[in-house]
């Protein structure tokens, strides 16, 4: 058990990351954090996507005119998927920043349960 | 007819381009162009669905040169030209029945990306409903959460900004784990295309090899699309949100967005997984456990709640729990009762919003019952579309409801024993609930109130469309054979 974990040390680490994220984006109440939170969950996936695909001693398939065989080169579509998941969360963590930052500056505080509250007071401007 | 065939991917550009060229356009322009981009993808997809009912079989749009299993693609098929078009018509009917409130609700010079948003979201929609590809899906599950977010906090109130960081971290929750869900998935097979994973998982199941990834996959997926969706335990984001945000927003939100999630999860059900592994996985028992805690708590929330947004927004997540009911009985039948609750939910529940925010503006802007009483005298289209949408999905014959009422505990009876029992148990006591509140709101609506003079904001378009609406849910309920019918040879292309 030990000895296959120590084989799969990449997958191992990014379902922990997958987890510090999912609990941190869930439970945390700043949500500075929360953005922090979501971005290690979505990096833990990119982990666990990029080392799945990786084959130690392969290299990507560029090749120089020639045809390279298929026992050198690597699949390069999770790297493809890597690329197009960095856009996606990129755009996402724009959008919650943008959003972090209109309620700080309406309420003050970044603790969603105080702007919650705060909310339902009925301060509307 | 090879025409035709370009449909699907033309619908989901064509929202996309008119979405990024709006972006230059005052508010008024980008209305016309959202109100002509969803009629004309309305008439595609009739097209498309006329199509189909010639006998035409399913096909298969591939993106690029390369086919299944390395390229990207789009499938149609009778069910997914039936959802577009039911989509493209909610879309069209809440812009357009709900234009008035959208000009009071957000301020001056931000009124275009609401369009815009709009537009992204029926992208995303299309784009949810016609994917034959695992990543694209994923893709298109942020997008619709992006949209939706954005049309949400279009309103610009506080109260619209703290919902949408609400509904943000769940949903960003909901698609994290749809994302883990896909990788072990791609992990496992080696395959993002639906028609290869689905070769590929039925030998994975049939060896009984990666059992525990496979499930692993099925049950991160269906939590994370459950989230999404707003089943009951996930559930506290969505009355907040549906009832701060623009009113034709929440009609998008609770008709369109949820309703492509639920989408993806019966197309990733019946045709990445089948059934039969569905089945074995024991998840379904609790889609249908939740479903009917959120049958009933939905409906017991609906009934203390002090605002007629609020009682509509715990109604949805009663709506929501009969789909999952249907969902969790594991057959083919309940896929059918599903799908078909679905476009009655929709259908009425897009109604339900956009006639009680009518209602609301026609009673200074309160949204409490007791500013309510006699709204309905003051907005009389709005009011007959409210109590129509109260009828249909309560249950009274003739419309909707019923209908669908009837397919999901007809889908039960096959599957025997206790099913039996907790379906009809949970349509009787949620039959009762639905009549309780909006039976109470119906009569205060049309209360007689000396003091309030006459006000109404709704132009003729809008209630123009309303009553088209209310039109649409007696058809939907007096010819539901023919769109059974039609769902359910839908569903064999489908598979």
């Amino acid at each position: 058990m030990s000895a296959s974990l120590a084989d799969h040390i990449y997958e191992v680490a990014s379902v922990i990351l997958f987890g510090i994220g999912f609990t941190t984006l869930l439970l945390d109440r700043n949500l500075i954090k929360k953005i922090i939170g979501m971005n290690i969950m979505d990096t833990s996936v990119y982990l666990f996507l990029a080392s799945m695909g990786y084959i130690s001693g392969r290299s990507a398939p560029i090749g120089d005119g020639t045809a390279p065989s298929a026992e050198n080169i690597i699949n390069p579509v999770p790297a493809g998927l890597v690329l197009t998941g960095i856009v996606v969360s990129v755009s996402v963590t724009a959008l919650m920043l943008a959003l972090t930052i209109r309620l700080y500056h309406r309420y003050g505080t970044l603790d969603i349960d105080q702007i919650v509250t705060l909310a339902r007071k009925g301060d509307e401007p | 007819m090879a025409l035709l065939r370009n449909v699907p991917f033309a619908s989901i550009l064509a929202c996309m381009v008119i979405s990024v060229i709006s972006m230059v356009f005052r508010g008024r322009i980008a209305k016309v162009l959202s109100y002509l981009l969803t009629t004309v993808l309305l008439a595609a997809s009739l097209a498309l669905t006329w199509y189909f009912v010639q006998g035409n079989d399913a096909f298969v749009f591939t993106m690029g040169h390369f086919g299944d299993p390395w390229g990207n693609e789009l499938r149609a098929g009778l069910l997914e030209s039936i959802m577009a078009a039911a989509m493209s018509l909610i879309v069209l009917a809440a812009l357009a029945g709900g234009s008035y409130m959208i000009r009071s609700e957000i301020p001056d010079g931000k009124k275009n990306l609401f369009y815009i948003m709009a537009d992204l979201m029926l992208a995303s929609v299309m784009a949810l409903i016609y994917t034959n590809d695992l990543f694209t899906s994923y893709v298109f599950i942020e997008i619709a959460t992006i949209s939706a977010g954005g049309l949400t906090m279009s309103r610009q109130s506080g109260h619209a900004l703290a919902s949408t960081a609400r509904y943000m971290i769940m949903n960003l929750v909901g698609s994290g784990l749809c994302l883990m869900g896909i990788t072990i998935l791609y992990g496992t097979t080696g395959h993002l295309l639906m028609g290869s994973l689905h070769s590929a998982v039925q030998s994975l199941f049939e060896n009984g090899s990666y059992h525990l990834p496979l499930m692993a996959s099925l049950i991160l997926l269906t939590v994370g699309l459950s989230i999404k969706s707003g089943l009951f335990p996930f559930h506290e984001w969505l009355p907040d949100t549906y009832s701060y945000g623009v009113t034709a927003g929440s009609a998008l939100l609770s008709s369109v967005i949820s309703k492509g999630y639920i989408f993806l999860l019966i197309k990733l059900y019946t045709r990445v997984f089948g059934l039969e592994v569905v089945r074995a996985s024991h998840i379904c028992i609790l889609l249908f456990a939740f479903g009917t805690m959120g049958l009933i708590v939905g409906s017991l929330r609906a009934t203390q709640a002090a605002d007629i947004r609020r009682m509509v927004s715990y109604s949805s997540i009663a709506q929501i729990g009969y789909i999952y009911i249907a969902l969790g009985l594991g057959t083919q039948e309940g896929v059918i009762a599903a799908v078909f609750h679905m476009l009655i939910h929709a259908f009425g529940k897009s109604m339900l919003f956009l006639s009680s925010g009518a209602l609301i503006q026609a009673s200074g802007g309160a949204s409490d019952f007791i500013s309510l009483r006699g709204s309905a005298r003051r907005d009389i289209p709005a009011g007959i579309a409210f109590t129509v949408g109260a009828m249909s999905l309560t249950g009274v014959p003739l419309l909707g409801g019923f209908v669908s009422k009837i397919y999901i505990a007809q889908a039960a009876i096959p599957r025997g024993g206790l099913y039996v029992v907790i379906v009809l148990l949970a349509l009787a006591a949620s039959t009762f609930l639905n009549t309780l509140y909006f039976l109470r709101t119906v009569i205060t609506i049309y209360r007689s109130d000396a003091n309030a003079e006459a006000t109404r904001h709704a132009g003729p378009v809008n209630s123009l469309f309303l009553c088209a609406m209310v039109i649409l849910n007696f058809g939907l309920g007096i010819a539901s054979r023919p769109l059974y019918n039609a769902l359910l040879s839908g569903l064999n292309m489908f598979i």
